[in-house]
């Protein structure tokens, strides 16, 4: 369990990660916050020539509020001080409730937003949530910067839109519209775990408690984070009531495929998304009424 | 039996815990050797093949390589490694010898077998040459299911057999089928029972250096056994015991694996450290350790219990296999632990029990804590389960009225036991461990509307109770010496290993009662033939009662040696003297007394003769050889909260009430039980190694095979009963396994309890959400149809 041998950089600015990506291209990973492509290269299953370190450029880290509400999180920042910022309790509960559910606190403190987003696990949380919330990537490579939706940022198995030259520096999550509850639910075999299935979802209530906007997203299902479309519509102009969720959670699981693997068979899996749906719009129903 | 002493039985803090706790304690891999070498192996990807070249050359060109052994350089090294336990005395017993080999040359039978030894300047260089070795294998179909690999067509692991049958064996007393004719009730299940890893904290390790102008040989070794080590590793390389010395360093966690089993790792790395005359260390990384390190306890058993209508037993019929892996180095000892465990508390007038051992193209089975005993008692308690449910007896019933009375000891089962002795228990008093656990876990509550409370309360909560026996303290034998520094502090040295059982503190207590000194100025010494040239090993729960009773033996004879020695100095009788807190005092006259290191002095003098008769200094070394086994015993009680929907299980609480008969420490024995449960939850719920049919593990990281966390290991609380062993000085049974044998059992019985549901029967282990979710659904669809 000792990594193949590699060439290491460490970049002073993102300037000098974008020109060291291009120079070497495809042999090259950028190394953030390691958690998950430290153990891959000591399990010799990740093997990159080029290691590209930007844990010293700063103007990644940070959390920030826009002008417009929006929230703004540098891609550096690390898990851990997500986990812990009251910016982020405010105007992005969802990514604050669903923190404390990646991993564990050690790897929370090395880990970050940005490296999470980037190697894309479709059991990890980050990107189901940043789904969820219809959060947009801010990326530089060597032609700049330029920006891309999330649901056009996640394509399949540890799969996203950029370019190997290109880095991720920043994500924008928009504030919730008003009377808007959010959850999120997953089943672990042990706290930390990859989830066997896990939920995150966004609901909209008018003044009547009419939902006007419904949003599921889902994480451990497929081979990316995704949303359950059908659910979500279903739910619109309903007044959520028990019997409506009840319907989602049956709605959800019918539109997912889940794989089967060594702790949940396609069909436990499809099982758990009915429940952990049912479960995550109720707690979101009760935050919107209370909102 | 010694009269109550100062600290035999308090809760004296561990003497080792600020040597671990301040970084200061030495493991095997904080060993750095100047000049030392590092080795990694190839180990095949397949679990079953056929070696057709192997070419290490292109390995052995890479600038930091320094060598590459196959098994054609290991010269008359190479062959089966020694059959550690026979067979014992059993009538028409079946066994076929079939032991690992140091390096692979013909046949791959398990994955992860290694076949070349890489030696280079570092580890990194090492595994990065492991890529440049050229293995050509023939891949054969794997042997993997149990039954498949007895039929006429499966494909046969070793050469010269003609079945995957390594052995057979039947025990029987009474006679079952007279039982069964007279049965009110006879009930039939099969019951199966995976495999987990023992997964210890640290990994195992050997580092080794060749002292050329004194020509001996020093192994630093992750072994329970150092001794035997010592002994079989002098004679393989052709050394006598004197040129070759084990150390055993402080090690993270043993638990079975790391018993005396010559592995092919140990048996080559000092060899390599021979070859080149520089110091080598190979530590086992956490990838390796799933396949190359032994495992236990596929098992199946299909078993038969008849019944009276009140619930009594009236005999057991059992037949079972049991995986032995790729080679049976260890003899039969889990199987016969299975077959002798099962009849656990309970009083069974007639016993038909048939084993069948298998090789499998998997790791090798050897004993991993509790060693077969948790497959009998999941049998034996799950059975008692269904008939009280059948007859409608209450489950703390059945058992009471099974049990073998308080004057029923000691009781010989007419069975032979692992260590070749009867199967007799020596003591035992079961009920007052099951009234007091079924208080603690409030079991008349739960079932007199507990149960019903938390339902309405929208809670599934379950409560399992069940009994347990666990064979302890076996022979051969273990020596200790104990000797008085002129400093007075107090040297203890033994034969057998530690792994984190306490022994620096146990073992000091019992000594500085015999001789009347601060348990903080005993050192003891284990694991390091230098310091001890006699003994055995830790396992088997053993290091207690059998260590426990020599350092016994070797205090008092310390004791008698210093009244003699003050006796003489102070001109008085021996009767006439007082000791304690490190002095010698004369009885009434508290101004003539003497430290003991003064005296130690004063036993070995620069001028005049030592008297004929007597030996110089304040040592002794003596030894305690139990003729059998103490048998311990306790009840597990536990309430678990089932999700219905997500299926999955926490533990709310969790009851066990203990009898390792003479408690030296509870602190230490609550520890010891602690660790036992949380395995034994690991073994419930979490741990379980997953092959696919050609042999391949898919779980091999602790990504995938599940430990239980500290979230998922609940509080334990603890109670004992004391009921001493019969036939050693100082009354104590073992205690290292007892945490986690009847663990699943309990589970197993609280999560059908809290499900309630119709037809639901829990016969497996390990159980998880997704495997609870097939079987709900099942008895669901059969209560359907």
């Amino acid at each position: 369990m000792k990594p193949p041998v590699f060439e290491y950089h460490a970049a002073r600015s993102l300037e000098e990660a974008v020109a060291l990506l291009s120079q070497h291209g495809w042999d090259a990973k950028i190394l953030a916050g390691g958690q998950s492509l430290v153990p891959a290269m000591n399990f010799r299953l990740a093997s990159p020539a080029v290691l590209i370190d930007i844990n010293g450029v700063r103007e990644l880290d940070g959390i920030e509020a826009a002008d417009d509400g929006a929230l703004r999180i540098g891609a550096m920042t690390r898990q851990r001080a997500v986990e812990r910022s009251d910016l982020v309790k405010e105007v992005a509960p969802l990514l604050y409730e669903a923190m404390p559910w990646i991993a564990h606190p050690q790897i929370r403190t090395r880990g970050t937003l940005g490296g999470s987003l980037a190697h894309a696990d479709p059991a990890a949380e980050l990107p189901a949530v940043m789904l969820t919330l219809g959060a947009e990537f801010h990326v530089r490579g060597p032609a700049g910067e330029r920006t891309i939706p999330a649901d056009e940022f996640f394509f399949g198995l540890l799969m996203t839109a950029l370019a190997p030259d290109e880095v991720l520096t920043a994500v924008s999550i928009p504030a919730l519209a008003p009377r808007s509850g959010t959850a999120f639910v997953e089943f672990a075999r042990r706290h930390g775990d990859y989830a066997l299935a896990g939920v995150a979802a966004v609901v909209t209530l008018d003044r009547a408690g009419v939902c006007t906007d419904a949003r599921i997203g889902l994480l451990s299902v497929g081979e990316g984070p995704m949303l359950a479309v059908a659910a979500g519509a279903a739910l619109m102009g309903t007044s959520l009531t028990d019997t409506d969720i009840a319907k989602v959670g049956e709605a959800a699981a019918a539109e997912t495929d889940p794989p089967g693997d060594l702790h949940a068979s396609a069909d436990f899996r499809r099982h758990l998304v009915g429940v952990l749906v049912r479960r995550a719009v109720a707690a979101a129903r009760a935050r919107a009424a209370g909102a | 039996m010694m009269s109550k002493a100062p600290y035999f039985g308090r809760r004296v803090p561990r003497n080792e815990d600020a040597t671990l706790l301040t970084g200061r304690a030495q493991f095997i891999d904080d060993l750095e050797l100047p000049d030392m070498l590092h080795v990694a192996f190839w180990r095949s990807d397949f679990a079953h093949g056929r070696i057709k070249g192997v070419d290490a050359s292109a390995a052995l060109a890479r600038p930091d390589v320094v060598a590459a052994y196959t098994a054609d350089d290991l010269g008359e090294l190479w062959g089966p490694g020694p059959l550690l336990v026979p067979p014992p005395p059993i009538e028409d017993i079946v066994f076929h010898e079939r032991c690992q080999v140091p390096l692979a040359r013909d046949r791959i039978l398990h994955a992860g077998e290694p076949v070349v030894a890489v030696v280079a300047t570092s580890r990194y260089a090492a595994e990065d040459a492991l890529a440049e070795v050229r293995v050509e294998i023939e891949t054969l179909d794997a042997v993997v299911d149990l039954h498949a690999a007895l039929e006429a067509d499966a494909p046969i692991l070793h050469e010269g057999l003609d079945s995957n049958l390594a052995a057979h064996c039947v025990q029987q007393k009474g006679d079952y089928a007279k039982a069964r004719g007279a049965a009110d009730l006879v009930i039939e299940r099969r019951f199966h029972y995976d495999r987990g890893a023992s997964a210890a904290i640290e990994n195992r390790g050997v580092v080794a250096q060749w002292d050329e102008p004194n020509t001996k040989l020093t192994i630093w070794d992750t072994t329970q056994a150092p001794i035997p080590i010592r002994n079989g590793l002098a004679a393989l390389y052709g050394l006598t015991e004197r040129q070759v010395d084990v150390i055993a360093p402080f090690i993270g966690g043993g638990f079975g694996p790391k018993i005396m089993m010559f592995y092919p790792e140990e048996v080559v790395v000092p060899w390599i450290a021979m070859q080149l005359g520089r110091p080598v260390k190979w530590i086992e990384d956490r990838s390796e350790n799933f396949y190359a390190t032994t495992q236990e306890r596929s098992q199946i058993h299909d078993a038969e219990v008849a019944f009276d209508s009140d619930g009594r037993i009236l005999g057991i019929h059992d037949v079972f296999l049991h995986d032995t892996g790729a080679y049976d180095p260890y003899g039969l000892t889990v199987a016969i632990n299975a077959q002798c465990t099962l009849l656990g508390c309970y009083d069974v007038p007639a016993y038909y029990s048939e084993f069948t051992a298998v090789f499998t193209n998997r790791p090798i089975v050897t004993p991993v804590r509790g060693a077969g005993r948790q497959h009998g008692v999941f049998v034996m308690e799950r059975m008692l389960d269904l008939a009280a449910a059948e007859l409608g007896i209450d489950r703390v019933e059945i058992r009471r009225r099974n049990y073998l009375g308080a004057d029923d000891f000691p009781h010989d089962h007419g069975l032979v036991y692992q260590d070749f002795s009867s199967l007799t228990y020596d003591s035992g008093n079961y009920e007052p461990a099951l009234t007091r656990a079924a208080e603690m876990i409030g079991y008349r509550e739960w079932c007199d509307g507990g149960r019903a409370a938390a339902r309405t309360d929208g809670r599934c909560e379950g409560v399992g109770i069940v009994s347990y026996v666990e064979g302890t303290g076996i022979g051969p034998y273990e020596g200790a010496r104990v000797s008085i520094d002129p400093s007075g502090d107090v040297q203890v040295a033994t034969g057998v290993g530690t792994q984190g059982q306490g022994h620096y503190t146990t073992l000091a207590q019992i000594v500085a009662d015999a001789i009347g000194v601060d348990v903080a100025r005993v050192q003891v010494v284990t694991g390091d033939t230098r310091e001890f040239h006699w003994g055995t090993g830790t396992f088997a729960s053993r290091g207690a009662v059998v260590a426990g009773n020599a350092c016994h033996a070797a205090g008092m004879a310390v004791r008698e040696k210093i009244l003699n020695c003050a006796s003489t100095h102070f001109g008085v009788s021996a009767d006439d003297l007082v000791l304690g807190d490190g002095q010698v005092a004369v009885s009434g006259a508290p101004e003539r007394t003497i430290d003991l290191g003064d005296l130690a002095t004063l036993a070995n003098p620069l001028r005049g003769a030592v008297v004929p008769g007597t030996e110089p200094g304040l040592e002794a070394t003596a030894y305690f050889g139990p003729a059998r086994g103490a048998t311990a015993s306790g009840v597990h009680a536990i309430r678990v909260e089932v999700d219905p929907e997500t299926f999955d299980v926490r533990i709310r609480d969790y009851v066990v009430v203990h009898d390792c008969g003479r408690v030296i420490n509870p602190l230490i024995l609550d520890g010891q039980i602690h660790g036992g449960v949380a395995q034994g939850v690991g073994n419930a719920f979490y741990e379980q190694l997953v092959v696919d049919g050609t042999g391949q593990l898919l779980n091999a990281s602790f990504m995938d095979y599940l430990l239980p966390t500290a979230t998922d290991v609940p509080r334990i609380r603890i109670d004992h009963v004391e009921t001493p062993a019969a036939d050693t000085p100082l009354g104590v049974k073992g205690a290292g396994e007892a945490g986690c044998i009847p663990t699943a059992a309990a589970f197993a019985q609280a999560v059908e309890d809290a499900l309630g549901l119709e037809g639901l029967e829990i016969l497996e282990i390990p159980l998880s959400p997704n495997r609870l979710f097939e079987l709900v659904r099942a008895a669901r669809e059969g209560d359907a149809g």
